[in-house]
């Protein structure tokens, strides 16, 4: 089949289709495409050319001088001087060259550069010249030519043997799964027992508490942040603790994101069969026993949604660590820490694209193994949104 | 470091632990409080009935105390706080709310909220549905999808510095390592300082939210029109409509519900952006905002907790109607319950 025959199978606006959902991809991937190219590139060729150049490898500008006039032979009315711009036992590609330190890449390799006083100079890209010139060379040195020479291109793990050990994001990964995984753990816990008093369990003030946890998910953090510090610092001071600790965090997390945990373990524990709870009731099971046995092991796909929501949101921020743990050095969570080197390491993209990209490997890692889940709770309850 | 990730392991399993024995705990207190004696059915059915009371309360206590600590009560007192001096201390009326509206940073902030909310949840709600309708067409659109949607999972500091790298700049006759600034240079242009831009600045650090969020609306705008009825769109096309027509006149009006949910939860997160500010141009060349302006006031000169409070009580006032709005569907669902 040809190729007209075959666009025709498929057919134009198909085609188009396709290509622009290509486009679109594509579009949402380069970002990140070049926070990791980067990250593997040595800190010379970042700054020398782009990312998106790094598989053709970079040039780099060096200068060589040509041989002595003394080496001139007489060609008709013409003088050459011939050789390689490479010191023997040495190769590379040249790229351009030119005779200016300010235009390294005047001349293509290959190409007769006129460069005055009837001198014309050729450059190849294997390093051989030829330069002639119409009347007999001067006295002195050899002249000098500044030449663009191709690099091969060289990835390099450094960059992130550099960040781990010597600029703290080692330390820093650390202290990001040291918040992250029990304020994932704790809130689902408490969230789950409070869920299902309110699915199943029969008492006064049941509808106002699920308002209030509705009315609760989007209080802006802001809101609680300048009260809840000046309390962490009371409690501290009044028993000699510090005020800004793990358990802190742990608690402000756990906190926050109750009311979006309860609220959609409710709307699932709520739809849960009547009759499995209604039998468990009638074979006399108490509701701590309905709760364990039953409802926890179905809740399953509800509790692993918004663990997911969590580990990201808690893995992901920056205000709740900076306010409740603190910016010194060895508090710093990894976006604290990415943060700091922004500051203080701007322009240095080997060290920030190594650096973003440790902070941003586990929740991707998360994201494309539990997609599922987090999928379906987003569809659950679509109101907090991170 | 070892100890750290022992002794943080060691407080996941107390701490699920603890959290375990208080709900088995107090069940068991509960049935020794109230017990059930076979001989006695009346004080049987009284404590079985004093245990259904109480229980609930067990159930949700732990929550409920949470909630109360660390959410309702930092409401009312940075309500209160937004009427006492920096310290907290003096009463000073509306004095603080007298310099919000004259302070002009305070009015740039509100500006570029209001910009960012202008063009944030529309640009996302707009991209997210083109991008479901197209990629529900073709046979690898999941993976389409999944592309678009992985920003989410980038915190925003990460994305921050994604971006930051695209817009990169540098100055005389440097190669451009920036993409942006590269393709502006490969078509003509002169590179830019784009994040210290006035006015458009604003728009390339909105760019990353709208990178980041495109995907959500995508995911929760593409089941939507999965719940569209088949018939409701073949009865159009026999009617002769084109793709056009069914897509504005059929399909949009049966997700409009779900348009304003996407829509709302973006703007909600619009209202709340901090770390993209931060991390872009920590407020610099115009581009601050009200949670950066508040984060601002916590701490600058030894912080100033009545004009933070105010700050954060114009974020409040901003939801507040997205609040309502919610707990009103809320109590319509459970009120048959």
């Amino acid at each position: 089949m040809n190729a007209t025959a075959s666009l025709r199978r498929i057919g134009l606006p198909r085609l188009f289709l396709h290509l622009s959902v290509l486009l679109i991809c594509l579009l949402w991937l380069i970002p990140t495409a070049g926070i990791l190219v980067t990250s593997f590139r040595e800190a010379g060729q970042i700054t020398a050319s782009g990312w998106w150049t790094a598989l053709t490898g970079a040039a780099e500008t060096s200068a060589a001088r040509l041989a002595d006039p003394s080496t001139a032979k007489q060609e008709g009315s013409n003088y050459v001087i011939s050789g390689s711009v490479f010191e023997e036992g040495k190769s590379g590609t040249v790229r351009a060259f030119g005779t200016r330190v300010a235009a390294p890449t005047e001349y293509d390799a290959g190409e007769a550069a006129d460069i005055g006083d009837g001198e014309t100079l050729v450059i190849n890209a294997d390093g051989t010249y030829i330069y002639t010139k119409n009347a007999p060379f001067g006295d002195g040195r050899g002249k000098r030519v500044y030449l663009s020479i191709a690099q091969p291109p060289t990835f390099t793990l450094d960059n992130y043997r550099t960040v781990l050990t010597s600029q703290g994001i080692g330390q820093s990964f650390v202290n990001s799964l040291t918040v992250a995984v029990p304020a994932t753990i704790i809130p689902i816990l408490i969230a789950a027992f409070a869920a299902y008093a309110l699915s199943w369990m029969e008492f006064p003030g049941r509808a106002l508490i699920i308002a209030l946890v509705v009315g609760l998910i989007v209080v802006p953090l802001q809101m609680a942040l300048i009260p809840l510090l000046s309390m962490y610092n009371e409690i501290g001071n009044l028993f000699g603790l510090p005020s800004r600790s793990y358990a802190g965090i742990w608690l402000a997390h756990s906190a926050f994101g109750m009311p979006l945990a309860i609220y959609l373990l409710r709307n699932y524990i709520a739809g849960l069969p009547r009759e499995i709870i209604e039998s468990a009731r009638v074979d006399g099971a108490s509701d701590f026993e309905i709760f364990v046995k039953i409802i926890l092991p179905l809740s399953f796909p509800a509790l692993a949604s918004f663990s997911i929501f969590q580990f990201l949101w808690t893995w992901n921020d920056l205000l709740v660590a900076m306010v409740f743990l603190g910016t010194g050095k060895d508090q710093l969570v990894l976006t604290g820490a990415l943060n700091a080197l922004l500051g203080s390491m701007g322009g240095k993209w080997e060290i920030l694209t190594a650096s973003a990209f440790i902070t941003i490997i586990v929740p991707i890692i998360v994201f494309f193994a539990l997609q599922r889940y987090l999928v379906r709770g987003l569809l659950a309850g679509s109101v907090k949104g991170g | 470091m070892a100890w750290q990730i022992v002794s943080s392991v060691g407080v996941v399993i107390a701490g699920v632990f603890v959290c375990a024995l208080y709900y088995w705990l107090s069940d068991k207190v509960l049935q020794v409080i109230f017990p059930v004696p076979v001989d006695n059915v009346r004080k049987a059915s009284v404590n079985l009935n004093r245990r259904a009371v109480v229980r609930p309360w067990l159930f949700l206590g732990p929550a409920l105390v949470l909630l109360a600590v660390y959410l309702v009560y930092p409401v009312v007192a940075t309500f209160i706080l937004s009427f006492y001096d920096r310290s907290g201390t003096n009463f000073v009326g509306l004095a603080n709310y007298r310099w919000a509206i004259q302070d002009a940073q305070f009015r740039q902030s509100i500006f570029n909220n209001i910009l960012w909310l202008a063009v944030v949840p529309a640009a996302c709600t707009f991209f997210g549905l083109v991008i479901a309708v197209l990629t529900d067409r073709i046979w690898w659109g999941n993976i389409a999808k999944s592309l678009i949607f992985m920003p989410m999972a980038i915190s925003f500091v990460g994305a921050s510095v994604i971006w930051k790298f695209i817009y990169e700049y540098r100055g005389g006759s440097e190669t451009q390592i920036g993409l942006l600034n590269a393709v502006v240079q490969f078509f003509g242009g002169d590179p830019q300082v784009w994040i210290a831009l006035p006015f458009w600045n604003n728009f390339f650090l909105m760019a990353i939210l709208v990178w980041i969020q495109t995907g959500f609306a995508m995911v929760i705008l593409s089941a939507a029109l999965r719940g569209i009825p088949e018939e409701t769109i073949e009865a159009a096309v026999i009617d002769g409509a084109n793709g056009w027509q069914i897509f504005w006149k059929i399909m949009v009006p049966q997700i409009w519900g779900t348009i304003a949910v996407v829509w709302t939860t973006i703007t909600i997160l619009v209202l709340k952006v901090f770390d993209i500010v931060l991390t872009m141009t920590n407020g610099q060349w115009n581009t601050m905002v009200l949670a950066n302006l508040m984060f601002d006031w916590m701490f600058r000169g030894g912080g100033d907790s009545g004009r933070s409070a105010v700050i954060a009580l114009v974020l409040m006032a901003a939801v507040t109607p997205i609040m309502i709005w919610n707990i009103r569907q809320a109590n319509k669902e459970t009120g048959g319950h």
